[in-house]
């Protein structure tokens, strides 16, 4: 697996950011009353999330480090402005029912996150592809949840009939706590194929992150992940090197 | 002489209180309004519904226990109060395939998610009486009485118009099964109150801050009919003698339980009077039952040495 197919793995699966790192609740609770919410905004988080990504790996020697925080949020909160508007001009609709939830894509851990962790300190192409994969996982988490809810709450999914008329929906899975309860669903599906995963020995089980940064965690010598962290920081320090060369 | 020495180890004398009496007793406490509601609502088979919401609540149990290859727990009866105890906090025109899954979101997610009895931090029938009125709120405020549909009396004191306090007391009217009559319930609230299960702080400060805040807020000033119809109206008699008396979910000390009373009555007349509908019982409960643990943190008694003077 090379290192562009390893960090859309990664961003999907291994470290989804909405199932395993639990980051981003805000947006993930608040806006997957449907499908289409959900994947309206898992794109323009994508959008902005890899955009981003890309600019401050290629200002990441120049952001001096003592002002790393607020240099992101200018990088990013432009990227939301543009995406807003894009958003308005283009598909009304969805812009309407995302509402406040679109400039709040500034405040996003995920993003935030990965400026931190990733992008200011990997080269410019890995970056852009660890915004894809995570981007792309959060939009699997919240159209899953969307789409769950959807159903659930009004027997539809992307606005098309499913279940029969005589389907009486339970309205709370469109409301707030329906979304906690179809979070807390999916993630303990998720842990079930995880464990059964690591039961069976598969290779990849074991490297599970937690998105904490073995570095400076206390279970680092007990946990999985530490080895598998290593090897990437090497790899991408390696072509870092590279890069410069 | 060896032979009429029985050594023990401690403790010598054992009570006979145990979880499975205490919930037996709340099980006969809980007939006679059962029966009434039953007998009451005898045209809309009000049986069926509470027979299978009972008996969800205990399946659902016996099949996660067995699943989670846990102690299977259905005969300390709890399972049993929960489900009797929200067949009676449903309208008896409520399909039935509703009232089981509400059943199944009490057991299931609010006590058995949580780690079964003794460890659920809201009242589990009342968690999913909110969860049924959420979701199917046309239903859940469907209300009959003898063939003629109508809003509950206690909608009808809200609007303005005059109620029969005696029906209320007597509960001949529209209401859900288990709380239209007050004598049923006080019958088994006296039982209750008799075998020590319960005592009268929670539902005395519970019922007496109510009639304050109904007499300070109600805007009829201290007159009895009025009072009376709030006390007979509605879910506050069966959740002040039988939900909010729940062992798990209310504080363990005495003036703890003084505070929940108190908040539980402010919150149901703040419900009631300046809320959206005319009922507020269910959510003052579980709204309070989430105040208990900070409740039993603030008046958790000081050792005997400690705290004093230095």
């Amino acid at each position: 697996m090379n290192k562009y197919t390893e960090r859309l793995y990664n961003g999907l699966v291994k470290e989804n950011p909405t199932f395993v790192l639990m980051l981003g609740m805000c947006p993930t609770l608040a806006v997957t009353t449907s499908a289409i919410n959900g994947i309206g905004m898992g794109l323009s988080t994508t959008v902005v999330l890899v955009l981003s990504n890309m600019l401050i790996s290629m200002l990441r020697k120049i952001i001096p480090d003592s002002v790393r925080m607020p240099a992101f949020i200018v990088v990013v909160a432009s990227f939301v402005t543009i995406v807003q508007f894009l958003l308005e001009g283009f598909v009304p609709s969805l812009y309407d029912s995302l509402g406040l939830y679109i400039p709040l894509i500034v405040v996003n851990c995920i993003i935030l996150g990965r400026a931190e962790s990733y992008a200011s300190k990997n080269p410019v192409l890995p970056s852009m592809f660890d915004g894809i994969g995570m981007g792309l996982g959060f939009t699997v988490g919240l159209t899953a949840i969307g789409i769950v809810r959807e159903l659930v709450g009004a027997g539809k999914i992307f606005n098309m009939q499913i279940l029969p008329e005589s389907y009486q929906p339970i309205t709370i899975f469109i409301l707030a706590p329906g979304a906690f309860f179809v979070l807390a669903c999916l993630t303990a599906l998720q842990n079930i194929m995880k464990k059964k995963a690591i039961a069976k020995g598969s290779p990849d089980a074991e490297k599970i992150g937690c998105g904490a940064g073995c570095e400076s965690c206390a279970k680092k010598l007990t946990c999985g992940g530490s080895a598998a962290e290593k090897e990437t920081v090497k790899q991408t320090a390696k072509s870092g090197e590279e890069e410069q060369e | 002489m060896n032979e009429q020495l029985k050594v023990s180890s401690s403790p010598h004398i054992r009570d006979r209180v145990t979880t499975n009496n205490i919930m037996l007793m709340v099980v006969i406490a809980l007939l006679p309004a059962t029966f009434f509601g039953i007998y009451n609502f005898r045209h809309e088979n009000a049986w069926v519904l509470v027979v299978v919401t009972t008996a969800t609540a205990v399946l659902t149990e016996y099949i996660y226990e067995r699943l989670m290859h846990k102690p299977v727990t259905i005969k300390d009866c709890s399972a049993v109060v929960t489900g009797l105890l929200l067949a009676l906090n449903l309208p008896p025109t409520l399909p039935v395939w509703m009232g089981a899954l509400g059943s199944v979101f009490a057991i299931l997610v609010v006590k058995q998610l949580f780690g079964g009895l003794g460890q659920n931090f809201m009242n589990p029938a009342l968690a999913a009486r909110c969860f049924l009125l959420i979701s199917f709120t046309g239903q859940m405020t469907y209300f009959v009485y003898d063939g003629v549909t109508g809003p509950t009396p206690l909608a009808e004191l809200k609007a303005g118009e005059a109620v029969n306090s005696m029906d209320m007391l007597l509960g001949n009217i529209r209401g859900t099964i288990g709380e239209t009559s007050v004598l049923a319930i006080m019958v088994g609230a006296m039982f209750l109150l008799l075998v020590g299960v319960i005592d009268l702080r929670i539902p005395g400060t519970y019922l007496l801050t109510f009639v304050i805040f109904i007499t300070i807020f109600g805007g009829h000033g201290a007159d009895p009919q009025y009072i009376t119809a709030h006390l007979c109206g509605g879910g506050i008699m069966l959740g002040a003698w039988f939900m909010a008396t729940d062992y798990v979910t209310s504080p363990i000390t005495k003036s703890g339980q003084i505070v929940y009373g108190i908040c539980l009555g402010v919150l149901t007349g703040l419900f009631r009077l300046f809320g959206g509908s005319a009922e507020g019982v269910s959510y003052a409960i579980i709204i309070s039952n989430l105040l208990v643990p900070l409740i039993e943190k603030v008046t958790l008694p000081k050792p005997f040495g400690k705290g004093g003077e230095k």
